[in-house]
């Protein structure tokens, strides 16, 4: 049975793992190659490198640290932040990446979805979508979160599926930080909607939160950052506690 | 010595990085000699079976393949093209394991029968060399959407909707659709299995 998967998400700004709150107030969490071959060796399933660095300059230091990330880790990886080509999907994955995530690039540009996805597969290729609730609806927001559109949420998800997007990182901005659990129903209606694999992101603060996701959310994977970074949840822990609760993840 | 068939089809920096953490000596190569005289030769790949053919064929790859007497192993999109035909383009493929390279049907309303196929699943094993030390139901990470059919040549399955080949083997050729050299530890197992063979 295919097991429900854990990421760990490295938010990359010059160089260091960074997080911070709802986006803001980032705080240093260490060298991402020393990370990423952590969390592999613990049982992660995954990695997501999301680079949020400013400058293009900055951004041009991905390349190299995807590439001391695949020498170090035997897991898949995704990498993301600012990626707006076909060439810079393919720079990724000759360095090592597994996946491209898109974000604000594919809203502005959709096209970009199918390009990649031509090119070098729908399995490469996830698109990520911040979106928080504003009323009834959920709405899209691109720039890191910082900029409305008049997307709806699960309609964009639906058009990126069409375009040949191989698995959706949705990310409640409302949930994000808080600690207080996923966005649990956004993201069941979303998974019973699409035919794509979802990882639910944003609000991890327990590992009762993981066990909602899976069950009510019905996500494929969750992913988060701080709780792992900081010690506050281990991933073997995590584990034996979702198998506890009869859900099926990967034991190494 | 390990020939990795170099054809702008695979994500062969994940199988370098793979074979450098077990000290293999390697080398990529669209050479047919060096090909040929390897003693292990690995067929990676990602994406579209058409394109994947029809860059093997441009690079007169295809009768290279078919011609060699070392082990080799296919790895994903590698061991589906080492089967006689995929849905995937309705592609011919080498022709060298009697099977058919079928596209599984998502079904909605059901988290395990997504398409794509994707992330950890565990293998049943008929206990073949390249499976030694691998426990049976050991995960192995997967990304694929297309399966080979179940046949006379699996030493291996998965099930995802149904069960469905994991790994094959003809003569001295393997296939394994997971990607081993993503796939953790197992993975490293069931690779050097290989080098050690």
């Amino acid at each position: 049975m295919l097991a429900k998967r854990i990421i760990p998400c490295l938010d990359i700004k010059n160089g260091r793992t960074v997080k911070g709150v709802n986006f803001e107030n980032l705080r240093d969490a260490g060298d991402p190659v020393e990370l990423a071959k952590r969390y592999a060796d613990e049982g992660a399933d995954e990695l997501v490198l999301l680079d949020i660095s400013a400058s293009l300059e900055a951004r041009e230091t991905i390349y190299d640290l995807v590439r001391k990330v695949g020498e170090q880790i035997n897991i898949p990886y995704a990498v993301g932040g600012g990626i707006t080509s076909v060439a810079q999907t393919y720079k990724l994955l000759r360095n090592g990446a597994e996946k491209v995530s898109v974000n604000s690039a594919a809203v502005r540009q959709p096209q970009l979805v199918s390009d990649i996805a031509n090119e070098y597969g729908t399995q490469c290729i996830v698109v990520a979508i911040d979106a928080r609730k504003v009323g009834e609806e959920w709405i899209v927001h691109t720039h890191g979160g910082t900029k409305p559109t008049e997307i709806e949420l699960f309609s964009w998800a639906k058009h990126v599926q069409d375009l040949g997007a191989g698995e959706i990182l949705f990310t409640s901005m409302d949930h994000d930080g808080t600690k207080n659990g996923f966005a649990v129903k956004a993201l069941r209606k979303m998974n019973e909607e699409l035919s794509i694999p979802v990882i639910a992101s944003g609000g991890a603060g327990s590992k009762e939160h993981f066990k909602d996701v899976f069950k009510e959310g019905k996500a494929d994977a969750a992913l988060a950052a701080s709780v792992f970074h900081f010690g506050e949840i281990p991933v073997p822990d995590l584990k034996d506690y979702l198998s506890d609760n009869d859900i099926n993840v990967r034991r190494t | 010595m390990v020939a990795i068939i170099d054809y702008d089809a695979g994500n062969t920096c994940s199988v370098m990085n793979a074979l450098r953490r077990l000290d293999a000596d390697f080398m990529l190569t669209n050479d047919k000699e060096s090909i040929l005289s390897a003693d292990k030769v690995l067929f990676p790949g990602v994406g579209h079976a058409t394109q994947a053919m029809n860059a093997l064929k441009s690079k007169g790859l295809d009768e290279v393949i078919t011609a060699v007497k070392n082990p080799l192993l296919g790895i994903c999109i590698g061991m589906q093209l080492m089967c006689d035909f995929s849905v995937e383009g309705n592609t011919r493929c080498l022709g060298i394991v009697d099977a058919i390279v079928q596209k599984f049907v998502p079904l909605n309303h059901d988290e395990f029968q997504k398409v794509p196929h994707m992330g950890w699943n565990g293998i049943v094993h008929s206990g073949d060399a390249l499976f030694t030390d691998v426990a049976e139901s050991s995960y192995v990470y997967y990304v694929h959407s297309y399966f080979v059919e179940s046949n006379e040549c699996t030493i291996a399955e998965t099930d995802y909707n149904h069960p469905y080949a994991a790994a094959i083997k003809k003569d001295n050729f393997y296939g394994v659709q997971f990607h081993a050299e993503k796939s953790g530890k197992v993975g490293e197992q069931i690779l050097q299995n290989f080098l050690n063979l």
